[in-house]
């Protein structure tokens, strides 16, 4: 009998085209997903050396950092990002690739359209311009981010050379559903808590156990997504019902023959018993709490029911000096209770959390409620379809009656490449994935948390407890 | 792509850990469709005052002593966050052509070697002497000797560091990925001709 595999050693093993001693493997792509801002450089580098996309059929490009999430029939304000985003336009045509541009119904964040489209399905290696793409794992693929090189060499070859990661488990014990108020974006940050953003560097994890089988697939993208954060060179978790009753029927997705044929195998892709990761993880769900970020890392996070840290409870000199200077730029004192801190905007959106899923959720919580007047809150739908969705549900009307602003689709203030930024200063709850210094804009101080608990966030105007929140909400 | 071979300049120290991409250059300078011209924009909002123009005198790469170095040395977890190869054509443009840090994020340390950028990792024990040797003696400089793999300054220090043969030579030699990689062309074509023809779909079936 072979040799007991790991998820990822099967999809890796299935995808080597060649390999040599003391080389980096050439890895074949299944998927290469492009966007406006990674790109450029790559197709200019086709053009000087004469070379053509090897697999347009293989290739989808959308616009999402640059885009303006507001109405899409007025001219794009800022010159150099609508030449950008023309910049793809033009490389599209030229080298034949698909793309869902501005007045196309399907676009949006490249990490919301190819898994609601079924184009990113379990087994498959795929590689995007963007950190992000560890997002697409939650189907079971090998999904990682690459440079602008990188990409021109998928476009000229639709192979990359990558040497063997390592293999990580990180395993969330318990019995099935998170406890109340906890989502999956709480399991993702209280593990980079846990493991620092360095944690899995040079590892491909993969998220096991009970908690995570129960997760839907919009949940699973949360976690997968932000792998990166943790410094994850990609994460996944292994296809299972859920994952093929989410791709079933999707437009791109395999039908008739074809389906039973590719359900049969994404079957397989699955650890097998006996197989060994380089090392395990262990999170217990029970112990699991709504989680805020109070530094400019993701790994600076803490229950929201701690206090902000006091540099001088590190004894590593370089985990203080960083906790001191995270502390001046976020302008928070030592001792501090998180809940309670006043805000200035709620952003509810990103590759993150913008999915049907999540509007559903922060509809449901925010139906009847009022933004608080000292804030503003945004709501920003992660694809076209996801926008239309609601809409058919009548989740914008809930959202603006409470006073939420609705926006198109984008990445929008997760990285402020358009015009949606924070004033210096100015404190926002965010359904995002970075926290860095500057990354919703210069001087701007961003605390991640769940969707929940940007809602209630948004509605009383401060950090609060959602457990609490919700419980003094119910009927009312 | 532009050898490295060996390198002799001057040392500036960062000495901060989890320098991300969105330090080493903010979202709003993405915007370009060149590869060249960002150096400008290198740690723009530590760089700069709030009027984006006025040099930070705090900022510690803005010390007369540092100017024209072309080599940083630098805290843990450099490069972390997004995969923007912006970052590294930064620090190229700035002039860096070498970053000696304890650890990498991955994407990062992938697309210096992209750009013929050595990046060294050492001892945080090693990197913190050598960050207080530059803070110290500014102008202080640093030989690096790939083929060798050492770094040595004048005082006698002589450092050795590893470094992945096949990368090694990549930067050595400044060879090109993609004509590497075409040379496998029919290797590429059979593994495409056994996929299996349901698999990604990007295009909707007729």
């Amino acid at each position: 009998m072979s040799k007991p595999r790991t998820l990822f050693e099967k999809i890796w093993d299935a995808h080597v085209v060649h390999q040599e001693e003391g080389q980096p493997a050439l890895l074949y792509v299944d998927l290469h997903l492009v966007h406006e801002v990674t790109s450029p450089q790559a197709f200019e580098g086709l053009r000087m050396t004469g070379r053509k996309v090897r697999r347009p059929d293989l290739t989808l490009a959308t616009m999402d950092h640059n885009v303006p999430t507001t109405d899409r029939s007025l001219p794009i304000v800022d010159q150099i990002s609508a030449k950008q985003m023309e910049t793809l336009t033009r490389n599209c045509e030229e080298f034949g690739v698909t793309l869902f541009g501005l007045d196309d119904p399907r676009q949006g964040i490249v990490h919301v359209i190819s898994p609601e489209l079924g184009i990113t399905q379990p087994g498959m290696t795929i590689v995007c311009g963007d950190s992000h793409t560890s997002t697409h794992g939650a189907f079971g693929s090998l999904a990682f981010g690459i440079g602008t090189s990188e990409v021109e060499h998928v476009l000229a070859t639709q192979t990359l050379p990558q040497s063997t990661p390592k293999t990580m488990e990180i395993r969330i014990e318990g019995d099935g559903p998170l406890p109340t108020g906890v989502t999956s974006k709480d399991i993702i940050l209280a593990i980079i808590g846990k493991i620092g953003t360095a944690g899995a560097t040079g590892y491909v994890v993969e998220y096991t156990g009970a908690p995570i089988r129960a997760l839907s697939m919009e949940s699973r993208m949360t976690i997968c997504n932000m792998s990166i954060e943790a410094g994850a060179r990609a994460g996944m978790i292994a296809p299972d019902e859920t994952t093929f009753n989410y791709l079933k029927g999707r437009p791109h997705a395999p039908q008739g023959a074809e389906w039973d044929e590719a359900v049969a195998y994404w079957r397989t892709l699955t650890t097998d018993e006996g197989a060994t990761y380089d090392t395990t993880v262990v999170l217990n769900a029970a112990d699991l709490a709504p989680q805020v970020t109070w530094g400019t890392n993701p790994g600076q996070v803490l229950p929201v029911t701690e206090r902000v840290p006091n540099p001088d409870d590190y004894t590593d000199p370089t985990d203080r000096n960083t906790t001191h200077r995270a502390l001046e730029y976020m302008g928070l004192e030592p001792g501090t209770p998180l809940e309670g801190l006043p805000l200035d905007r709620v952003f509810i959106g990103s590759c993150t959390n913008s999915r049907i899923e999540d509007l559903r959720l922060a509809a449901h919580l925010a139906d009847g409620k009022q933004v608080a007047s000292t804030l503003h809150a945004m709501v920003v739908p992660g694809s076209g379809a996801v926008k239309q969705q609601a809409e058919a549900e009548g989740l914008d009307k809930i959202f603006k009656a409470a006073g939420f602003e609705w926006r198109e689709a984008g990445c929008s203030m997760c990285l402020g490449m358009n015009p949606d930024t924070l004033a210096p200063g100015e404190r926002c709850a965010s359904t995002s994935n970075r926290n860095f210094e500057g990354r919703q804009g210069k001087g701007g101080r961003t605390h991640l948390v769940s969707v929940p608990m940007a809602v209630a966030a948004a509605i009383e105007g401060k950090l609060v407890d959602i457990r609490q929140w919700d419980k003094e909400n119910k009927g009312k | 792509m532009q050898p490295f071979v060996t390198l002799t300049g001057v040392a500036a120290p960062l000495d901060r850990a989890n320098v991300d991409t969105d330090q080493i250059i903010p979202k709003q300078f993405l915007k370009r469709i060149e590869r060249t011209g960002f150096g400008q924009f290198l740690f723009y909002d530590w760089r700069y005052e709030a009027d984006g123009v006025t040099p930070n005198p705090d900022f510690e790469l803005n010390a007369p002593a540092y100017e024209g170095a072309t080599i940083l040395v630098a805290g843990r977890n450099f490069g972390s966050g997004s995969s923007r190869e912006h970052a590294p054509w930064a620090l190229a443009d700035y002039g860096f052509r070498c970053i000696i840090t304890p650890s990498y994020a991955d994407i990062f340390f992938n697309n210096c070697f992209q750009n013929g950028i050595l990046p060294i990792i050492l001892p945080e024990e090693t990197v913190k002497q050598l960050i207080q040797k530059a803070q110290e003696q500014p102008g202080y400089e640093l030989t690096i000797d790939l083929p060798a793999q050492t770094i040595r300054d004048e005082e006698g220090l002589s450092i050795h560091f590893d470094i992945d043969p096949f990368r090694k030579n990549r930067l050595v030699h400044g060879l090109d990925d993609i004509g590497t990689t075409l040379q496998h062309e029919a290797e590429i074509t059979a593994f495409e001709q056994q996929r299996p023809k349901w698999s990604s779909r990007v295009q909707m079936p007729a």
